[in-house]
Formats: C-alpha cells, sequence, structure tokens
C-alpha cells in the first residue's frame, strides 16, 4: 500500500486531550515510524463527545472514540491494507448506522466552517503548518491597504460582533480609528463565561494563528501599538498554544516592531483572567486588566474613546477577529453573501443538552432551530419529546417548539425573547421543568453580579428566592406578577448587560410556559414531575415484586413481600429517584405522581398483601 | 470663569456651569432628583440607580454621570424611570435593616428619605422575600462600627478613603448578593491600614458606619483644631458646657472639612478630671497651684540665670508656626544660643 500524502490527523483539544489523545499520537507514531505516513495533531473537531477523533487523509475518514488498543488495528488494516476498520468509525447515535466519511456525517453535513476553518485541519502549535493553510496572507494584504480601506471593507462586510452584542464590527473599528489619542490598545475577549460554552476555546487551541491575525488587522486599522488578549486562566491549553503563537508570530515578523516591513508595530500579551462571567463584559474586562476588581463602568464614556487606562481601545470577541483574515482575503461581497440581510457570515453554537449530537456547530446565519436541532444534532436524546430550546446562555431565554423555525440570527432571536450571546444552545426535552431551568440560570447570575449596582446585586437574589420558593412548594398567588415587574425593574435598572439580561430566562419561560408556573403555585403540581416538593414515587398494581426496589432504597421506605406488590411508605421517601431506575423496563411500575395525584398517593395505606 | 449656559429639566430652564453633572445642575437649580451614591466631594459612579433620567427622549441615563450641556431637554420622571426606582427601592428595603428606630442614622438616612420620596408603603412589598443577612458587627475601631447588615453598598466610603484619604483601606469583598464592603483579608478596621479618621464615618448615608459615641449636641462653635500646627477648622458641638461632638468645616480653606482621627474623636481630655488647668510650682518636692503671674515670674527669673549654653529650647507640632517661629526668634536673640529644636525634625 502506498502512502504518499497520507496524513494521520490526532485531535488534541482539551477533550481529547482528557481521553488520552496525547497517548494515541505517540502509539501511532512508534508504530508507523520508518513509513512516509505524517501523523500530526490537530485542535478540536467540535465533536468532543466522540473523542478521542483520528481522521485519515487523503480518504477523509472519521474514527471517533479512538482506544490505545484501537491504533494497532487502524495501522494493520488501514494504512498498511487500505482497508478501512468498519467497527471504529463514527457510529450515529440515533441510527447506530456507521458512516466512515468525515463529511458525510449529518453532523458536519449542513455545517459551514468559516470561523472553525482550521480546527481540525492544521497542527496550531507549528507555524509552518498555519502558512501552508494560507494564514497570514490576510494580513500580507491588509497591510498594503489603508486603515480607512480596511474599515471600510469590514462595515461593507456587515461582520457583527460575535461577543453576543452584535454590534456591527467595523463601526466600532471606525469609532476607534476617528478616536484621537496616541496610544491606542487593540484587545481580544477570550472569557468565555457563559456555561458550557466553547467555541472560542476551541478556536484559541485550534488555529491561535488567525485569531492574532484577525487583531493585528485590526490594531493596524485603528493605530493600535499594544494589545491583550484577555483568557481565563482556566483554559491552561488554550494559552499555551497562544504563548507558543505569538512567540513564533514575532520570529516571523508577523508582530513586534515594523510587521513585514510596513513600519507599522505591535506588540501583544496574554492578559490571565480568573474567570469572572462578569470579566466578558467589556468595561469590566478593561478595569481587570489595569489590575483592580473587575466592576463594569457605565458608559459613557464608551471604550473607543475612554478605553483601557483612559485610552481608545477597541475589543473584539475570539470569532470576531478569526473572521477578519477571510474578509480581507475573500473581499466583503463575498462574507456579505453569506447568511441572511441584517446578519451576514455563520453562527458558531457548543449545541448540548438533550440532544444526540452535541458538540461545536457552525451555520450560515438565517438555518432554522429546528434545521440545527434535528437534521444536524439528530433529534431529542432518547427519543424524548422536545420542550425548548435555551440560547444566549444565562442572557438568553428559552423557546418552546412552535418556535423551531425561527431563523437563527440576531434581531429574529432578540424578537422571539431571546439572543444569540456567545453561543450556547441547549436543547431540554419534556422532563425538564422550566420553572427549574429559571431558578438554574438565576442561580449563576446571582453569584456572578459583581455587586456593583442595586437591581443586579439585589434583583437577582430576590428573584431567585422567589423562584426557589415556586420549586420547593412555597409559591404564592401573585408570584408570577411579582417576578414580571422586578424583571422589567431589572432589565430597566442595571447597569450593565449582566443585569439588563438577567430576567432574560425569567420573562421567556413566563412568557412561554406560563402554565407550569401556575401548575407549581395553584395545583401543588410540577408537570415535568421533576420538582422534588410536587411528586410522590408511588408502585402500581403491576409491580411483580422483584424486590429490586427494595433492595436499592437507601432509606429503606419500600416494604413487600416476594412476588407481592410493593410499598412505598411516603413518609420515609426521600424521592431520590432510585426505585424508578431499577425497576426492570418490561414491568415499569413505578410512576411518578403529581399535583391531585400526589395527595392520592399518601391516602393509600401502607397495605400488606 | 467657568463657562454658563442653560438647559431645560422637566420643562424648567437652569443654568449650569461647565463641568457640571445633569445632577448637579438639577440640585443647584432647587430641583430634587432622588440618589444615593452620589457625594459632592467624590467621583460618581452609577452604582445605586435612582437618580436616572431621560435626555432628549432618548433611554434614561444616569444623571449623575452624564454632563450637563447646552440646550438638552431633561426629564427627571417617566413611566419606566419610575418603574426602575420602585422596584430598586422595593429590592433595597427588603435586603435592609428596617429597624429605623433603633438606628444610630435616624432621620440623616437618606434611604429613609428617598424611600418616603418615592412613596414605598408596606403594602407594596407583598409577595418580595426577606434576603435575611446576619452579618456579624465589626466594632474593632476604638471610634466608630460597622455593620454590614445596614450597608447599601453605595460605595462612598471606599471612594472617600481612596479619593480624599488617599488610603484605600476599604474596598469590595465578594460577589453578587455577598458583596460586602471591608478591609483587606476583611479582617476588621483595627487590624487594616486605616487610620480611623472617619472620613467615611462622616460620609455614609445609613447607618451602617457610626461613631461609637454619638454626641447630640445643643449648639455648635466655629474653631481651629488644637491638635497641630495645620490648623484645621471645625466645629465643636456644645451640650451644657461639655463637647460632645467635632465636625470639619468645609468652608474652611486649610483642610475642606477633613480632619484627622485626633482632632476628629480625640476631644475627651478637654473634660477629663486630669487634667492641668492652672500652672504647677514644685515646692518641697510637692506640685502646688499657682497663679500665672507667680509662674511667669518664676520662669522670667529662671532664664535670667540660664543665658548661653546652658539654655536649650524644644518646641511642639501642636503650637501655630507663629509661635514656633517665635520661639526660636526668643532661643537665638534673647538667649543667645542656638541649641533650638522641634519635636518633628525627626
Ligand atoms: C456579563 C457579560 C459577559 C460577557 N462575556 C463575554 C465573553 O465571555 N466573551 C465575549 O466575547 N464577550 C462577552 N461579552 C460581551 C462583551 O461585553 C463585548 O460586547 C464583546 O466582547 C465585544 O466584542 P464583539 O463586538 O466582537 O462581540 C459579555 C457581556 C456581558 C454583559
Ligand atoms: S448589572 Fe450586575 S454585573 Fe453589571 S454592574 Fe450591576 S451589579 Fe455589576
Ligand atoms: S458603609 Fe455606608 S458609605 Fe460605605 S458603602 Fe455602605 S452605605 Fe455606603
Amino acid at each position: 500500500m502506498k502512502n504518499e500524502n497520507r496524513t494521520i490527523l490526532i485531535c488534541r483539544g482539551t477533550g481529547c486531550e482528557s481521553s488520552k489523545s496525547a497517548q494515541i499520537q505517540e502509539v501511532l507514531t512508534e508504530e508507523l515510524e520508518g513509513t512516509d505516513v505524517e501523523v500530526k495533531f490537530t485542535g478540536c473537531h467540535g465533536m468532543c463527545q466522540q473523542g478521542p477523533i483520528v481522521v485519515v487523509e487523503p480518504e477523509d475518514i472519521f474514527y471517533s472514540n479512538v482506544k490505545l488498543t484501537d491504533v494497532s488495528p487502524i495501522v494493520e488494516s488501514h494504512i498498511k491494507k487500505g482497508e478501512i476498520v468498519k467497527d471504529l468509525v463514527y457510529q450515529d447515535p440515533s441510527t447506530k448506522e456507521r458512516i466512515p466519511t468525515y463529511h458525510d456525517i449529518p453532523f458536519y453535513k449542513r455545517q459551514k466552517q468559516l470561523v472553525l476553518r482550521n480546527c481540525g485541519q492544521i497542527n496550531p502549535e507549528d507555524i509552518e503548518d498555519s502558512l501552508k493553510a494560507d494564514i497570514y496572507k490576510g494580513l500580507e494584504k491588509a497591510l498594503t491597504m489603508s486603515p480607512m480601506e480596511i474599515v471600510t471593507e469590514i462595515k461593507e462586510s456587515g461582520l457583527r460582533g460575535r461577543g453576543g452584542g452584535g454590534f456591527s464590527t467595523g463601526m466600532k473599528w471606525q469609532f476607534c480609528q476617528a478616536a484621537e489619542g496616541d496610544i491606542k490598545y487593540v484587545l481580544c475577549n477570550a472569557d468565555e463565561g457563559d456555561p458550557g460554552a466553547f467555541m472560542d476555546r476551541s478556536v484559541l487551541e485550534g488555529d491561535p494563528h488567525s485569531v492574532l491575525e484577525g487583531m493585528i488587522i485590526a490594531g493596524y486599522a485603528i493605530g493600535a501599538k499594544k494589545g491583550y488578549i484577555y483568557c481565563r486562566a482556566e483554559y491552561p491549553l488554550a494559552i499555551k498554544r497562544l504563548q507558543l503563537a505569538i512567540d513564533q508570530a514575532r520570529e516571523h515578523g508577523f508582530l513586534g516592531t515594523d510587521i513585514l516591513g510596513s513600519g507599522y508595530s505591535l506588540d501583544i500579551e496574554i492578559f490571565l483572567g480568573a474567570g469572572a462571567f462578569v470579566c466578558g463584559e467589556e468595561t469590566a474586562l478593561m478595569t481587570s486588566i489595569e489590575g483592580n476588581r473587575g466592576m463594569p463602568r457605565s458608559r459613557p464614556p464608551y471604550p473607543a474613546n475612554e478605553g483601557l487606562n483612559g485610552k481608545p481601545t477597541l475589543l473584539n470577541n475570539v470569532k470576531t477577529y478569526t473572521n477578519i483574515p477571510i474578509i480581507i482575503k475573500n473581499g466583503s461581497a463575498w462574507f456579505a453573501g453569506i447568511g441572511t440581510d441584517s446578519s451576514k457570515g455563520t453562527a458558531v453554537f457548543a449545541l448540548t443538552g438533550k440532544i444526540a449530537n452535541s458538540g461545536l456547530v457552525e451555520v450560515p446565519m438565517g438555518v432554522t432551530l429546528r434545521e440545527i436541532i434535528y437534521d444536524i444534532g439528530g433529534g431529542v436524546l432518547n427519543g424524548k419529546k422536545f420542550k425548548a430550546v435555551q440560547t444566549g446562555g444565562p442572557s438568553g431565554g428559552c423557546l418552546p417548539e412552535s418556535f423551531l423555525d425561527t431563523p437563527v440570527d440576531y434581531d429574529s432571536l432578540i424578537e422571539a425573547g431571546s439572543m444569540m450571546g456567545s453561543g450556547g444552545m441547549v436543547v431540554l426535552d419534556e422532563d425538564t421543568c422550566m420553572v427549574d431551568v429559571a431558578r438554574y440560570f438565576l442561580d449563576f447570575t446571582e453569584m456572578e453580579s459583581c455587586g456593583k449596582c442595586v437591581p443586579c446585586r439585589l434583583g437577582t437574589k430576590q428573584l431567585l428566592s422567589i423562584l426557589e420558593d415556586i420549586v420547593e412548594g412555597r409559591g404564592k398567588p401573585g408570584d408570577i406578577e411579582r417576578l414580571e415587574e422586578l424583571s422589567h425593574g431589572i432589565k430597566l435598572g442595571s447597569l450593565c448587560g449582566l443585569g439588563q439580561t438577567a430576567p432574560n430566562p425569567v420573562l421567556t419561560t413566563i412568557r412561554y410556559f406560563r402554565d407550569e408556573y401556575e401548575a407549581h403555585i395553584n395545583d401543588n403540581s410540577c408537570p415535568a414531575k421533576q420538582c422534588k416538593a410536587f411528586i410522590a414515587y408511588y408502585i402500581e398494581e403491576s409491580c411483580v415484586g422483584c424486590g429490586l426496589c427494595l433492595r436499592n432504597c437507601p432509606v429503606g421506605a419500600i416494604t413487600g413481600k416476594p412476588r407481592k406488590i410493593h410499598t412505598i411508605d411516603q413518609d420515609l421517601c426521600v424521592k431520590c429517584g432510585v426505585c424508578h431506575e431499577v425497576c426492570p423496563p418490561k414491568v415499569f411500575s413505578i410512576e411518578i405522581r403529581t399535583g391531585e395525584k400526589k395527595t392520592e398517593a399518601f391516602k393509600i395505606p401502607v397495605n400488606d398483601c | 470663569m467657568a463657562e454658563h449656559f442653560k438647559l431645560t429639566i422637566d420643562g424648567q430652564t437652569v443654568v449650569a456651569e461647565e463641568g457640571m453633572t445633569i445632577l448637579d445642575a438639577a440640585l443647584a437649580s432647587n430641583i430634587y432628583i432622588p440618589h444615593l451614591c452620589n457625594h459632592p466631594d467624590l467621583t460618581p459612579v452609577g452604582a445605586c440607580r435612582m437618580c436616572g433620567v431621560e435626555v432628549d427622549g432618548g433611554r434614561m441615563v444616569m444623571s449623575c454621570m452624564t454632563p450637563a450641556k447646552a440646550n438638552i431637554d431633561v426629564v427627571t420622571d417617566s413611566p419606566d424611570i419610575e418603574k426602575s426606582r420602585k422596584v430598586t427601592m422595593k429590592l433595597m428595603i427588603m435586603d435592609h435593616n428596617m429597624d429605623c428606630l433603633a438606628c444610630e442614622a435616624a432621620e440623616k438616612c437618606d434611604l429613609l428619605r428617598v424611600a418616603s420620596y418615592l412613596g414605598i408603603q408596606p403594602d407594596q412589598l407583598e409577595n418580595m422575600r426577606p434576603l435575611g443577612r446576619d452579618l456579624p458587627l465589626d466594632t474593632s475601631n476604638p471610634f466608630f462600627q460597622f455593620d454590614a447588615n445596614k450597608c447599601i453598598l453605595c460605595g462612598i466610603c471606599v471612594r472617600t478613603c481612596e479619593e480624599i484619604v488617599g488610603l484605600s483601606a476599604l474596598g469590595y469583598i465578594n460577589r453578587g448578593f455577598k458583596t460586602v464592603v471591608g478591609t483587606f483579608g476583611n479582617k476588621g478596621f483595627v487590624d487594616s491600614v486605616c487610620e480611623s479618621c472617619g472620613e467615611c464615618v462622616v460620609r455614609c448615608p445609613v447607618g451602617a458606619l457610626v461613631p461609637k459615641k454619638p454626641g447630640i449636641a445643643t449648639r455648635e462653635v466655629r474653631t481651629i483644631c488644637a491638635y497641630c500646627g495645620v490648623g484645621c477648622g471645625m466645629y465643636v458641638g456644645v451640650k451644657g458646657d461639655q463637647i460632645v461632638s467635632v465636625r470639619g468645616d468645609r468652608e474652611s480653606p486649610v483642610n475642606l472639612g477633613s480632619l484627622c482621627v485626633k482632632g476628629r474623636y480625640g476631644f475627651n481630655y478637654i473634660n477629663h478630671p486630669d487634667r492641668l488647668t492652672s500652672p504647677l510650682i514644685k515646692k518641697d518636692g510637692e506640685f502646688v497651684k499657682a497663679s500665672w503671674d507667680e509662674a511667669l515670674a518664676l520662669i522670667a527669673s529662671k532664664f535670667k540665670e540660664s543665658k548661653g549654653n546652658k539654655f536649650a529650647a524644644l518646641t511642639s507640632a501642636k503650637c501655630t508656626n507663629e509661635d514656633n517661629y517665635l520661639v526660636q526668634k526668643f532661643t537665638r536673640l534673647v538667649m543667645e544660643t542656638n541649641t533650638i529644636d522641634h519635636c518633628a525634625r525627626l
């Protein structure tokens, strides 16, 4: 078997590294010593749940969940004999079908990867590999343009900030370019504080040079001499690769004094953040770099005029910068041809929750939620019924089934009461209690509020207290109205985006799932049968008396003779749900009761039949 | 001379000065906008979210942070502004120990004042949950105490210590609802760099930072601090024949209202039983009360015998510059020696 041009790509993003992909690379390299097969490691492919991932080029074969013991079969059969190892290639979790070819996998087929274009393709620690992928070609071109031309190009591309707010990137650059000042800063927001989001981390780990390239172009356009990448210290791998990239870029003349002989100089430093969500807010981020407690500042003045150290400052998200080089290379018209009228380019999401295929997804703006969830995500996990999709992280909202055909773009999501955010998309199934979802997000924002302004500091706590009361059975008539009133006041009054959007999960769940709130408050019932205060486990007559539940109950609340119907003592039961899990699926006699039916469960005397 | 210009606030034309915020301009024209975290001595931060106004029909902005400009049209009340203020105030009340009768701040409390201005009544708090704080009192400082349960986190004390005192003994600790004002490591005032000047205590708008011995004076006397040569202006509060309080004189060009720990809190020596109230002369090994004439005559006679190198003078920082000057002149010319020193020349 000839192995010309054969390359084996091993993912070494944080996900795959944690499941031993570094060792897999070692063993592969060892086994293939002396052959002309190139073994290289790359950043993330986005389907971390299937990791470690090994891709064999040029056939584009996708091996997933690769274990150390799988290396030999792959080498022996695929590399040496050209026979694909069918049992090790990707298997669709819902259809169980084996799909060998990377780009035939439904998860990837519908995607359009602009931001993630090099992730999983290049070796992020080797600048030569980046150069082969034409990285820094955009910078070369940009340096032949005037700063004004660049700003115009970015403006015309229609690119909007990928950090959540969706402000026009070109406009932001224009303000910063126009601002007077001998010192200006260009900053990259790599704080990525949304729970469950890892898009920025993947780009930093998989394609750090493209982020730098975008930043250098931005710095040149606005006239910055100094740049900082604000990255959370919890991203050690991203930081390591970024630092390596900065050093390599400097050696190659892409950074430092007189970049590529253009006369323009810029230096970039990484600033480690301690991981507070609020430090992703632009003014808090700058306060943090200044060495102070990361608390937002009231605007105006805007950072374009008075940002870091009081100087004109440009801040963009990791993904925003990653888009820049390809816009410069391919032109604004090309970029503006992708997406919708008001939202250009692509959207990157971390698709999670009760979904068959979770992972990083990049789609053209305007694709509907349904397409993402069903065509790419493979639908709801375990065949359960879809209930809602949450986008925008703690600042976003929950949209019900009737909104599945909403196109994913900045304005449509806001109109529906949610937002794009910086990219979480959580799918919720029928077993999710929507009041509890609101409580979960408020628990997060309450903890992450910086404490500076009253509506956010005390408002999130007050909302959380009421929500906790509702899910724990202490809800009172009037609570829904009070939640709404407080939410509107908090949105109006809060100083920064955190407080201004924190009530969104409450408002959207009330808007679309009011009946669930009412059931908790008025009917003593949790329709999703999740809130412990409202449910009782009850053994139905179909019980065969196998005794499994009895043996597994941690508090001994179940009694019953062998082969006779068992009973749960409701006063002892702690509602851990173990009985429900262990009851054999064929029998399935443990019912979760709520509302009136729960009350009945209590009435039934402990029988001894 | 700062430039003056006109703007409209609630339909009324008012005159403002360059450098004023909208809040400054309104207050200077007797138009009240509720506010809690603003203080005329300090940089505004826009944290309490009470002073929102709408400018030229735009979205609500904080008037303490927004510069007043010529010809703008400011509205200080609208349905949105009112909604925002009321929610914010209700949230504060639910987080505050509202035992006002037992509170030192009493009628001086800005929270109480703004709440009643907004017309918040107990029945409007229905369905709101008490947030229940039970933080320990910091009584470690000898002169004042801090009750975090009453603190509204306006940050006035933090900014005072940073901007006026220059110490930054105070800062914020924790995040979210758990945020409190405190010293480094939250170890209490006594174990911090705090110098006990009490500038923060004077400015705290509620009963969170209060003096331990609050004196209620029946009248005040304007005077100069007797402690050192700086000569800070102060008002001494008197009740009967006792001094019960001291506050800085904001009109004094020397200290602009600031005082140090001694000037503000160190006045109990004045009525102390051990204080010397007349000269004492040692006779047969015992101090005996004497008249001023007797004492001065004795000193003069001893001085006459001690001219030249037998004599040395040591002066005190508690004296004014003028007094110190006179003593050194007297030492050199009259006592004919250069042996003169001052306690501050360390
Ligand atoms: C509470 C809060 C957290 C934020 N976190 C992030 C973040 O983690 N990453 C990010 O890029 N932007 C974040 N943002 C948005 C930033 O403030 C800012 O708008 C963005 O970085 C600008 O870049 P862009 O124009 O490229 O989107 C956050 C905003 C708020 C209010
Ligand atoms: S809205 Fe929240 S996070 Fe933002 S300044 Fe206010 S307290 Fe801090
Ligand atoms: S102690 Fe007083 S001055 Fe300091 S933040 Fe609290 S309320 Fe404001």
